[in-house]
C-alpha cells in the first residue's frame, strides 16, 4: 500500500483542501486503504461521547472484594454484590435478569448491550456497575408491559426492524435514546446517528424507517 | 358436496395470507423479554468458559488443572483434550471451568498450568503452490495439504475457444467468511435426576437431543431440547457441539444449571464460516455474444477436511455447450466450514459472473445485453428474463449504463452499474402438526420447528387463521420443543414450505369436519359452507358464529395431526430464480466503494407474509454487501492465527453503509400458484458479483478478490 504522499500518483490538480496544516498528512490520505468507509458511521454515535468523559473522571481507588450496591434501573431500586471489575452488562444480565442487553462483542463495537443511563444510550459493557450508583439506568425491558407498549418498540413492529431478534433491543434502546436527543431527526439524521449497532441479519431498512418514524413523534429531551 | 380439495385459494382472495402482518413475537423481541439460550437464568446457574488453544497447529504436552480447581468460585474443571493430542486450528477447546460467576470462571482459565508443543502450519488458503509446497505433519507424518476434488467435461472446449470471437482469461476470489450470528453458539443444561433439559441455540430443534445420547450415555427420550428464540444461525446451527456436551458435563458434575456460550474469538475462530473459492477463468464467446466455451480451475479451503466450493457451480446459472472445470480443495489449519446461507452458491456467483461480465466488457456490449443474450443457457430464462426487464426499469439502467470506466465526471469519485443471476432450491422440508380446534374457538398449532428470525411462528399463525376466517390473535402457535411433533431443521430455505404446508393441510381437515357438525345442526348443506370474519357462512346466508361452530366438537378438543407436504397436493413448489442489480460510487483516491443502490427482483412462489419476505430480501442483500465490501477472515501466515476476530476488525456494514435497497418479487398467477417456496437463501447469492460488477464498470478494471476493501480496490487501479 503507497501511504507516501512524496511518491503516490495523485493528479496534481487537485486543489489543497482548506484548514490543511501539516503538508505531510490530509484525510484523503489517512482514508486512502484504511477501510474507514465503514467505521466512519460508527464515530458519529453519542456513545464516543460518553465514553471520553468517563475516562476523563478522576480514578478512584476501591477494594477488589465485592460491593454492595444499589442500582436504579427502570425506576426500581436494586440491591446487589458484585466485585467492581463486574460490568453494568453482566450485573443487569446475570444478577439482576435483564437480559435484554445482549453480551455479543466483548469490545464495546456492537451496541447490542445499549442501555440508557440518565436518558443516554450507553453500552453497558463499558460501565463497571459501581460505576453507575446512583445514575438512573433504563432497560429495554420497560419499553413494552401489558399497560404500555412504547412508541419505538411499536415501530420495530410496524417496520419489522429485526429477524432473530438479538441486536434488537440494543437497537431500540439506541433509538430510543438518539430520538429523545435529536426529536424531528431526518432520515440522512438517523443514519449518521445511528452508527453504533451491528445487525448481522441485516434488519437495518426496518430499523431506519422505525427511527424515523419515532424521531417525528419524539417529544426530545433526554 | 362441493369438492374438498386441499390448496391455497387463488390469487388474491386470501384474507391474511400474502399480506403485511408483524410478527407476532416481535414485542417480545424489541423489548428484551424474548429469551434465548444465552440469556437462561434460573436461580444458580454456573457459568462455564473455555479455555482453547492459541496455536493453529500444536500437541499438548502438558495440562494441569489443580490450581485452577482450587480458585474462588469455580466448582468444576474437565479436560476436552488429551495429553499428547494434536490441535489442528486456533480456538480448539482443551479445558471447560463451570464457576459461580463468569468472572471466577475466568480467574480459574488463568490458572490452567499447560505447554504446547507447537508444530509447523499453513493457513494462507489463497496460495495453491504454497500449500503443495508446504512442510507440515499430520500425526507425525508428512502431510499431503491438496487434493484434487473432481474435474468434469462436457463439449469441446479446444475446438470452442479456436471458433470463439472473444476469449477472456481473468482470475477472481471471494476470501472466507464467518457466520458472525450475533448469538454465540451454546447452551444452558440442567439435569433434573436422571433427564436433561437443554436450552440450545438451534436451528434443529427436533433433530438435536440424539446428539447427546453417545456421549452421555442418556436416553434420547431423556433429553429435552428447548429454543423459544435463536439469535442468528445462518446454516451453523443443525449441530450439538463438543462444547455443549462439556455443559451438560458440567452440569452434572456440580448438580447445578450451567450456561456455556462461547465467547466471541472462539465463536469466529471454530463454530464455522463459509469456504474461500479462487478461481483461474477462460471463458469466450462469439460476434453476437453467445457464451460458448468456459474453462475453470478453482481452489480454496473449508480447513482441516480440505475441501472447497462445490465444482458444479463453476460456471453459475450459465452452462455454455463447452466446459471443462476442476477444483482443488487445500486443507490448512483454520476452523472447520459449516453450511453457510446457499453454501457453495455465493462463490460460485461471485467467481464466473464476473468472469462472464469481463468477457461483455471485451466484446464491448452491454452487460445486460449480454446476460440477456446468453439466457438460453440458464435453468429459468423464462423467469431470468422479465425478472431483468423489471430489474432494469427500477435501476434505471438505460440511462445509467456506460461502457466500463467511460462514466465521466471529474472528480475522483466514480459511478457504475453491474448485474447478476442466482437461482436456489428452497422445497419444504419435512414437518408435521397438531391441530387443535377447542371448544371456545380458540386454535393451537404445534410443531418441533423453531424460528431463526424468518416469522415461523407468525407464518403458521397466519395460514391457520386464515383457512378459519378468523383475526390472527385466535391462534396460539408452539414451537421451539423436541417435545412437540417432529419439524425439519431450518436450513436451505425449508422452513415456511415445511411448516406452513401441513398447517393449511390440517386446518382445512380441521374445518371441512366443523362443516359437517354445523350442516346437521342447522340444517344445511355443508358444500355450501365457508369460514369468513369469524363465521360460517352458507353462501352469503350467516349460519353461526365461529365459536358457535367449535362448541360442536364436544366438550374436547377437535385435535389432527398432519404429516408433511407431498409433491401431489401443491401447496409448496422449489426452484427459484432471482435478478440482482447494484449501483456503487467509487473514491479511485481513496479506494472506498459506497453502496448507491441495489434492486433485487425475486420469484418466491406464493408469499405468506408480505412484510417478512421483504425483510429477508433486505437482510440478504445487506449480509451480501458485507461480504462484498468489507468482510472477511484474516488469517496470519506467522502465527496462524485469525487475527481479526472481533467485530472491530472484522468489519460489518453500519445502517449507514447499505445505500438505498428496493426490493420486488417477481409474482404473476403462475408463480403464484407453484405454492410456498423459500426465500432465505436465494437474494443472499447475487450481490457479492453484482457488486464486483458495478465496481468494474465504475473504475474501468476489475478487482478480482471480494471483498473489494479499499487496498485491493487501489492495487487494481494501480496495476491497470
Amino acid at each position: 500500500m503507497d501511504r507516501d504522499p512524496v511518491n503516490r500518483t495523485d493528479p496534481s490538480n487537485r486543489p489543497e483542501p482548506p484548514g490543511r496544516t501539516s503538508p505531510e498528512f490530509n484525510r484523503r490520505d489517512f482514508l486512502r486503504g484504511s477501510g474507514a468507509a465503514v467505521a466512519a458511521t460508527a464515530l458519529a454515535t453519542a456513545i464516543h461521547e460518553q465514553q471520553a468523559a468517563a475516562q476523563q473522571q478522576t480514578a478512584k481507588v476501591v477494594s477488589a472484594a465485592p460491593q454492595a450496591i444499589t442500582l436504579n434501573v427502570n425506576g426500581e431500586d436494586k440491591k446487589l454484590n458484585v466485585e467492581p471489575r463486574v460490568t453494568l452488562m453482566d450485573a443487569l444480565r446475570n444478577d439482576l435478569n435483564l437480559t435484554g442487553c445482549k453480551d455479543v462483542c466483548d469490545r464495546s463495537n456492537c451496541g447490542a448491550c445499549t442501555v440508557l443511563i440518565d436518558g443516554k444510550p450507553v453500552y453497558s459493557c463499558t460501565r463497571f456497575a459501581i460505576e453507575v450508583v446512583g445514575q438512573k439506568i433504563v432497560t429495554s425491558e420497560s419499553l413494552h408491559s401489558p399497560a404500555k407498549t412504547d412508541d419505538v418498540v411499536n415501530a420495530f413492529c410496524k417496520h419489522d426492524g429485526m429477524q432473530c431478534g438479538f441486536c434488537t433491543p440494543g437497537f431500540v434502546m439506541a433509538v430510543r435514546g438518539y430520538c429523545n436527543q435529536n426529536p424531528k431527526a431526518t432520515v440522512d439524521d438517523c443514519r449518521k446517528g445511528l452508527g453504533g449497532n451491528i445487525c448481522r441479519c441485516g434488519t437495518y431498512d426496518g430499523v431506519l424507517k422505525a427511527a424515523f418514524e419515532t424521531a417525528q413523534t419524539a417529544k426530545g429531551g433526554a | 358436496m362441493a369438492e374438498r380439495k386441499v390448496g391455497w385459494e387463488p390469487q388474491g382472495q386470501h384474507t391474511l395470507v400474502g399480506k403485511e402482518i408483524e410478527r407476532l413475537d416481535g414485542r417480545q423481541k424489541a423489548s428484551g423479554q424474548a429469551k434465548y439460550a444465552n440469556d437462561t437464568n434460573p436461580p444458580g446457574t454456573l457459568f462455564a468458559k473455555l479455555l482453547t488453544s492459541p496455536h493453529a497447529h500444536a500437541k499438548l504436552a502438558m495440562l494441569n488443572l489443580d490450581k485452577a480447581k482450587a480458585v474462588k468460585g469455580v466448582k468444576a474443571v474437565i479436560a476436552m483434550a488429551e495429553v499428547g493430542q494434536e490441535v489442528r486450528f486456533e480456538g480448539w477447546p482443551i479445558v471447560a471451568i463451570a464457576a459461580e460467576r463468569p468472572e471466577y470462571a475466568e480467574d480459574g482459565l488463568r490458572a490452567i498450568e499447560i505447554k504446547f508443543d507447537v508444530l509447523s502450519h499453513f493457513v494462507d488458503e489463497a496460495d495453491l503452490k504454497g500449500a503443495q509446497a508446504a512442510d507440515v505433519t499430520d500425526g507425525g507424518e508428512k502431510a499431503t495439504l491438496t487434493k484434487s476434488i473432481a474435474t468434469q467435461k462436457k463439449g469441446d472446449v479446444e475446438a470452442a475457444l479456436k471458433e470463439a470471437k472473444h476469449v477472456h482469461k481473468g482470475f477472481y476470489g471471494v476470501n472466507t467468511i464467518t457466520h458472525m450470528c450475533l448469538e454465540p453458539h451454546g447452551s444452558h443444561a440442567a439435569w433434573d435426576g436422571d433427564k436433561l433439559n437443554v436450552a440450545l441455540s438451534t436451528q434443529n430443534v427436533s433433530g438435536t437431543a440424539g446428539q447427546y445420547v453417545k456421549p452421555l450415555g442418556i436416553d434420547e427420550a431423556s433429553v429435552s431440547i428447548k429454543c423459544d428464540f435463536i439469535g442468528g444461525g445462518f446454516g451453523s446451527k443443525f449441530a450439538v457441539d463438543e462444547w455443549d456436551v462439556a455443559c451438560a458435563k458440567l452440569a452434572k458434575e456440580t448438580g447445578k444449571p450451567v450456561r456455556l456460550l462461547l465467547n466471541r474469538a472462539t465463536e469466529m475462530q471454530i463454530a464455522g464460516n463459509r469456504p474461500s473459492g479462487f478461481a483461474d477463468v477462460t471463458v469466450a464467446c462469439d460476434a453476437e455474444g453467445k457464451i460458448t466455451a468456459w474453462e475453470s480451475h478453482h481452489w480454496g479451503t473449508n480447513g482441516p477436511k480440505g475441501g472447497g466450493v462445490n465444482q458444479a457451480v463453476m460456471p453459475y446459472v450459465f452452462d455454455p455447450p463447452n466446459r471443462i472445470r476442476s477444483a482443488t480443495g487445500i486443507i490448512t489449519h483454520c476452523g472447520p466450514d459449516r453450511a453457510w446461507r446457499a453454501p457453495n452458491h455465493p462463490q460460485g456467483c461471485a467467481m464466473s459472473q464476473t468472469a462472464i461480465d469481463d468477457l461483455a466488457a471485451k466484446a464491448g456490449i452491454d452487460s445486460l445485453s449480454f446476460f440477456q443474450k446468453n439466457l438460453a443457457l440458464t435453468n429459468l430464462p423464462n423467469i431470468y428474463g422479465p425478472e431483468l426487464e423489471i430489474a432494469a426499469k427500477l435501476m434505471d439502467w438505460k440511462t445509467k449504463w456506460h461502457p466500463r470506466g467511460q462514466g465521466g465526471g471529474n472528480g475522483a469519485v466514480k459511478r457504475g452499474i453491474g448485474l447478476a443471476l442466482h437461482t436456489w432450491g428452497g422445497g419444504p422440508h419435512q414437518s408435521n402438526v397438531q391441530l387443535k380446534v377447542h371448544p371456545d374457538g380458540s386454535v393451537e398449532v404445534t410443531m418441533g420447528s423453531q424460528d431463526i428470525g424468518t416469522g415461523t411462528r407468525t407464518c403458521i399463525a397466519q395460514v391457520a387463521a386464515d383457512t378459519f376466517g378468523l383475526p390472527i390473535s385466535a391462534v396460539k402457535v408452539n414451537i421451539g420443543s423436541n417435545k412437540y411433533p417432529k419439524a425439519g431443521p431450518s436450513g436451505g430455505s425449508t422452513t415456511i414450505g415445511g411448516v406452513t404446508g401441513p398447517t393449511r393441510r390440517t386446518a382445512q381437515q380441521a374445518l371441512w369436519k366443523i362443516f359437517d357438525l354445523a350442516a346437521a345442526k342447522y340444517n344445511v348443506d355443508a358444500g355450501t359452507l365457508s369460514a369468513k370474519f369469524g363465521m360460517l357462512w352458507s353462501g352469503d346466508k350467516e349460519v353461526c358464529t365461529w365459536k358457535q361452530a367449535a362448541g360442536l366438537v364436544g366438550p374436547m378438543a377437535l385435535e389432527l395431526q398432519g404429516g408433511p407436504v407431498t409433491e401431489d397436493e401443491k401447496l409448496t413448489d422449489k426452484q427459484v430464480g432471482g435478478v440482482q442489480m447494484a449501483e456503487v460510487a467509487v473514491d479511485t483516491e481513496t479506494g472506498v466503494v459506497r453502496m448507491v443502490k441495489m434492486v433485487a427482483v425475486q420469484d418466491i412462489g406464493l408469499i405468506i407474509n408480505r412484510l417478512l419476505a421483504r425483510s429477508q430480501v433486505n437482510g440478504a442483500l445487506i449480509m451480501g454487501i458485507a461480504y462484498a465490501l468489507s468482510e472477511e477472515r484474516i488469517m496470519d501466515n506467522k502465527t496462524g492465527r485469525f487475527i481479526n476476530a472481533n467485530l472491530v476488525d472484522y468489519k460489518l456494514p453500519r445502517i449507514g453503509d447499505i445505500g438505498e435497497l428496493v426490493v420486488e418479487f417477481y409474482e404473476p398467477e403462475d408463480q403464484y400458484k407453484r405454492g410456498v417456496i423459500g426465500l432465505g437463501e436465494p437474494p443472499v447469492i447475487a450481490p457479492g458479483a453484482a457488486i464486483s460488477n458495478a465496481v468494474a464498470n465504475a473504475i474501468g478494471v476489475r478487482v478480482p478478490v471480494l471483498p473489494l476493501t479499499p487496498k485491493r480496490v487501489l492495487d487494481a487501479l494501480k496495476k491497470a
